[in-house]
């Protein structure tokens, strides 16, 4: 009696559960939805009607695709524009910071975990200082500096101040602690250098880790907006993300380009998103599970 | 040659060489600006020529009014967005952290999805579906209500209410995840043996998975905090650039950007960074006190 009463009581809270993530789900699928529609409605129609979720057969077509990929437009004109060239700018920024900070953190996090040395608690200390500063502060000076070293408008400006970078820092750092110092004696008994004994034997045991930062990179380059807004001087070293923002102008005169751009910005990282997702909210969420 | 190879090489050395990269990069991009940044604050700089003056910039921080709508929205934003990104995403998590729940993986990642999109792309679409022309997405709703079409971006409030929603949009999935990873820690007989003495559901959110899931929530808490004092982009996109009307979504980092870009009042700027750089100091420190973590970090 009991149990059949506990069980019809678990049902009902199933099909509210259900019915609860469902609406929340769809709700949180609205401003896709809204957009998605939008690309393939002409630019004028969103100046005049706005961002909405009406469905218009006869205005829809894949017309400001074709313009993203092929330049020709709804009239049949030929109009350049460097979307393809954003997106190919943001792949090598991505594809490259990502592949570089994960390198040169990984080496500075190995530095932190595997050696006792004079002034690492100093060190360690200001890794952490860094974690604490939101850079927005600091844009101006640092503005300047890239300015007088020559990187600014190229991609180095851009990546070179996060390369050792604080987070990732931390995170390998604290990854590493937990493998056992005992490879690292064992591959000096075999005559490793230090050098050798990080490339060899560590960095094949990282992997996991790096795959956990590798997203949280990746995504972090792929969508960073002001820092490379102040560095990059000219429209054709833009970035998807600074790109498109200089089409939305209130003129409205790019919304074919901006809407659909937008549209198929969101595609790679969702695709990524979706086969590695596991490594994503691993990466997400192991700061907050107690550092 | 070889005998600086040799020194590279020494096991005394090496830790040097691997911490280098970040020294270098601290000296250079961190130490460095933020001395410049302390003394361009008490310069009053032109092209060409540099004042010192003393505590002017200060001084004239105290009086200006729109540094203080700055301040004031800043605050705001980082207060609601804490109001409404803890509490719901923490009763969402506990939601789908219970037994009965069915399809976790699918709603989980539903939730996440928005965050992947930039604040770029979402900002366009937040601009466009609180669009002022009476087909736009939110006017549509308001019609659907039997209300009439509003200049929603115009509105003091309702300009504010649509920046906190993107940021509810944005961030719920994320912050849910951190919860849910929090909770999983948590043995199912707890609230096994909480059920058979008699607690209701309320009482076990409030005394076993509120208190054990502390750490996660004063994280989460520390993350919002810092997102929202230094929020810049969310503003500028869905005002498509740094100006809002009657400033209703400038903030801190954008009266900074205002002053040193736009504005080329590079020493005020500074003023205006410090400023920030104190109080996120400041909260770092009360947060690192109550997790307890300072002091700990030594080897």
């Amino acid at each position: 009696m009991e149990s059949s009463q506990k069980r019809e009581y678990s049902l009902a809270a199933r099909v509210v559960l259900v019915i609860f993530f469902s609406t929340l789900s769809l709700v949180v699928f609205i401003p896709f939805l809204a957009i998605l529609l939008a690309s393939f409605k002409p630019g004028e129609e969103l100046i005049r009607y706005g961002l909405n979720l009406r469905l218009d057969w006869d205005l829809m077509s894949f017309a400001n695709y074709k313009y993203l990929f092929t330049g020709i437009t709804r009239t049949g004109a030929y109009i350049a524009h460097d979307y393809l060239l954003w997106f190919k700018n943001s792949v090598v920024l991505t594809v490259t910071q990502t592949a570089l900070t994960l390198l040169v953190s990984a080496w500075v996090g190995y530095g932190f975990a595997m050696y006792r040395f004079k002034g690492k608690n100093f060190l360690f200390t200001c890794v952490l200082l860094v974690l604490m500063i939101p850079f927005e502060i600091l844009m101006l000076p640092m503005y300047s500096q890239a300015s007088s070293m020559g990187l600014l408008d190229s991609i180095w400006g851009i990546m070179l101040p996060y390369l050792a970078h604080a987070t990732t820092i931390f995170f390998f750092r604290q990854f590493l602690t937990s493998i056992p110092k005992d490879i690292v004696d064992a591959g000096r008994v075999d005559g490793a250098s230090e050098y050798g004994i990080f490339v060899r034997l560590i960095v094949p045991l990282m992997k996991p880790a790096f795959s956990a930062m590798a997203i949280l990179v990746g995504m972090n380059s792929w969508n960073n907006f002001l820092w490379p807004m102040l560095v990059l001087r000219s429209g054709q070293k833009y970035t998807l993300a600074i790109g498109l923002n200089t089409l939305l102008t209130p003129y409205g005169n790019n919304y074919d380009i901006l809407i659909a751009g937008s549209c198929f910005s969101i595609i790679p990282i969702l695709i990524l998103f979706l086969s590695a997702q596991k490594y994503f909210i691993d990466g997400m969420t192991m700061g907050s599970v107690k550092g | 040659m070889r005998k600086f190879v040799a020194f590279l090489y020494d096991q005394r050395v090496a830790p040097y060489v691997f911490v280098l990269p970040f020294v270098l990069t601290f000296i250079i991009f961190f130490i460095y600006p933020v001395l410049t940044t302390i003394q361009m604050s008490f310069q009053d700089i032109l092209p060409g020529m540099v004042t010192n003056v003393g505590f002017k910039n200060y001084e004239r921080l105290l009086g200006d009014r729109i540094f203080r709508i700055a301040v004031k929205n800043s605050f705001l934003y980082t207060f609601w967005t804490l109001a409404l990104l803890i509490p719901f995403p923490l009763a969402f998590a506990c939601m789908m952290n219970s037994r009965s729940m069915v399809g976790r993986g699918f709603f989980k990642t539903a939730l996440f999805v928005p965050v992947v999109t930039s604040v770029v792309v979402a900002g366009t679409i937040f601009r466009l579906m609180f669009g002022e022309v009476d087909g736009s997405l939110m006017n549509t709703v308001r019609t659907f209500l039997g209300l009439s079409p509003i200049k929603w971006l115009r509105v003091r409030e309702t300009g504010f209410a649509a920046m906190v929603l993107m940021a509810c949009w944005r961030w719920t999935g994320v912050n849910m995840l951190y919860f849910l990873s929090g909770l999983k820690g948590i043995p199912p007989e707890m609230y096994e043996s909480a059920e058979i003495d008699g607690a209701n559901a309320w009482q076990r959110f409030r005394h076993i998975s509120v208190p054990l899931v502390k750490p996660t929530i004063i994280y989460v808490l520390t993350i919002s905090i810092y997102a929202g004092l230094a929020m810049f982009t969310e503003s500028y996109m869905l005002w498509a650039g740094n100006n809002s009307p009657k400033n209703i979504g400038l903030t801190i980092v954008g009266y900074l950007y205002r002053q040193g870009w736009e504005q080329n009042r590079m020493g005020y700027a500074s003023a205006v960074g410090l400023v920030l750089l104190v109080v996120a100091m400041a909260i770092n420190l009360v947060q690192l006190r109550v997790m307890g973590v300072l002091g700990k970090e030594r080897d």
